[in-house]
């Protein structure tokens, strides 16, 4: 049954068959995309997941955006902001924010850490099955991405009342955001899956 | 056309809907796990229609009072101002901030409905078991999974306008209850879009061949 599957989107069985450097196979059917051919997608997913790691640290150690109205500045980092939120009397916002922005990223780069440190030394982890489901269920709340367009429309609205500061931690979050989605991307899941139901 | 095209239900087979491994089904696959990676297994996803219809009509539910009330209360220099989203995108236009009037307008207004209208029309036809235009179906409920995490934009503009403008008497900005109710439609849509089933936009085709 190894060299079968489904399509995910339409339950069409197809035989799995090895695809050329960078290809995808695409359901027939539906047009699915079914697996993709990813050259080092272990040493690469693990590399971006370093970066990933140093840049996040960076990003939430500093202020990312400053104020200055007068002789006023006021700067803040992610964290100010989502513990304001907080005091304001709506946690549940508070909670989505540190959700999607940084406890989903942090967990996405442990997991992967977890999974993939023990394979590059031709080990297989323990609770492997557990984490990867994990990782893969989380993926969807992780949002960099879509706070990288929120900072750029609070700058664009705040730029006609007072004067912008970038602070040195924006551009870790620029290149963080793309660092995390290089890493979703490379992950292949599937070899994994493998690797784990062949060495059972 | 499509005789001779075999799907896993046909097959009496099921698909680990975590690690895609192909298994035999079960006669009880309720509590059914995946041998390879330990995921319980289901033909569809359970009670995907009931259950992406009670989250649509929830997210409709909160969709009014997340447009209705304020997002952000500014309070500068002892006067509060309060902003929902469509002021805040009307604002922008009469300022001429255009681009950013859309990128709100599409994020906050505009994403949230669509991806709720297409979710209703995907319910509707797959209960009327329409055969209409299979791919495309599908396709639009990719759409529907993809363009749904982009609504948070106005959540996280919130934050940030929250920690920055912070200065004392000369102004703050608070978080407004809408804020609270359109996190919530975001958080539900996604989860509707999730519990949704494509298979079963398909799943007719193979009971008119039999």
């Amino acid at each position: 049954m190894d060299s079968f599957m489904a399509c995910h989107d339409c339950d069409l069985i197809h035989h799995i068959k090895p695809l050329p450097a960078k290809g995808a196979a695409v359901c027939i059917r539906c047009g699915a995309v079914l697996y993709k051919h990813k050259p080092n997608s272990q040493e690469r997913t693990l590399a971006f997941a370093f970066a990933a790691l140093i840049l996040f640290i960076l990003a939430n150690s500093f202020p990312f955006l400053g104020l200055k109205i007068g002789a006023q500045v006021r700067e803040t980092t992610l964290i100010t902001g989502i513990h304001e939120l907080y005091l304001q009397g709506v946690q549940v916002i508070a909670i989505l924010v540190l959700l999607t922005t940084v406890l989903v990223p942090f967990t996405q780069m442990m997991c992967l850490f977890y999974i993939l440190l023990p394979l590059k030394f031709g080990r297989l982890p323990k609770r492997l099955p557990w984490v990867l489901r994990f990782l893969q269920r989380i993926q969807p709340w992780g949002m960099m991405e879509v706070f990288m367009v929120g900072i750029l429309v609070s700058v664009v609205k705040l730029a006609k009342m007072a004067k912008i500061i970038p602070g040195i931690s924006l551009y870790s979050f620029l290149a963080l955001i793309f660092v995390l989605s290089a890493m979703t991307v490379s992950l292949d899941a599937h070899l994994i899956w493998q690797k784990w139901g062949a060495h059972r | 056309m499509n005789h001779g095209l075999l799907t896993a239900r046909n097959a009496g087979l099921i698909s680990c809907h975590s690690c895609h491994l192909l298994c035999q089904r079960a006669k009880q696959t309720s509590h059914m796990l995946c041998p390879r990676c330990g995921a319980g297994m289901h033909d569809r996803k359970p009670n995907s229609i009931a259950r992406t219809w009670a989250l649509v009509l929830a997210a409709f539910i909160f969709y009014i009072p997340a447009n209705v009330l304020p997002i952000t209360i500014v309070i500068s220099l002892g006067k509060a101002q309060s902003d929902t989203i469509m002021s805040g995108v009307i604002y922008f236009i009469h300022t001429g901030m255009w681009p950013i009037a859309l990128v709100i307008f599409l994020a906050s207004i505009f994403i949230p409905l669509l991806k709720l209208l297409i979710l209703i029309f995907l319910l509707i036809s797959v209960q009327r078991k329409s055969n209409w235009r299979r791919q495309d179906r599908t396709r639009l409920y990719r759409i529907t999974e993809i363009i749904g995490r982009w609504s948070m934009v106005d959540i996280f503009v919130v934050t940030i306008l929250v920690a920055l403008v912070h200065l004392g008497g000369l102004a703050t900005i608070h978080a407004g209850p809408g804020a609270i109710f359109f996190g919530a439609v975001v958080v539900i849509t996604i989860i509707a879009a999730m519990s949704f089933d494509p298979r079963l936009i398909w799943d007719t085709e193979e009971v008119s061949h039999e």
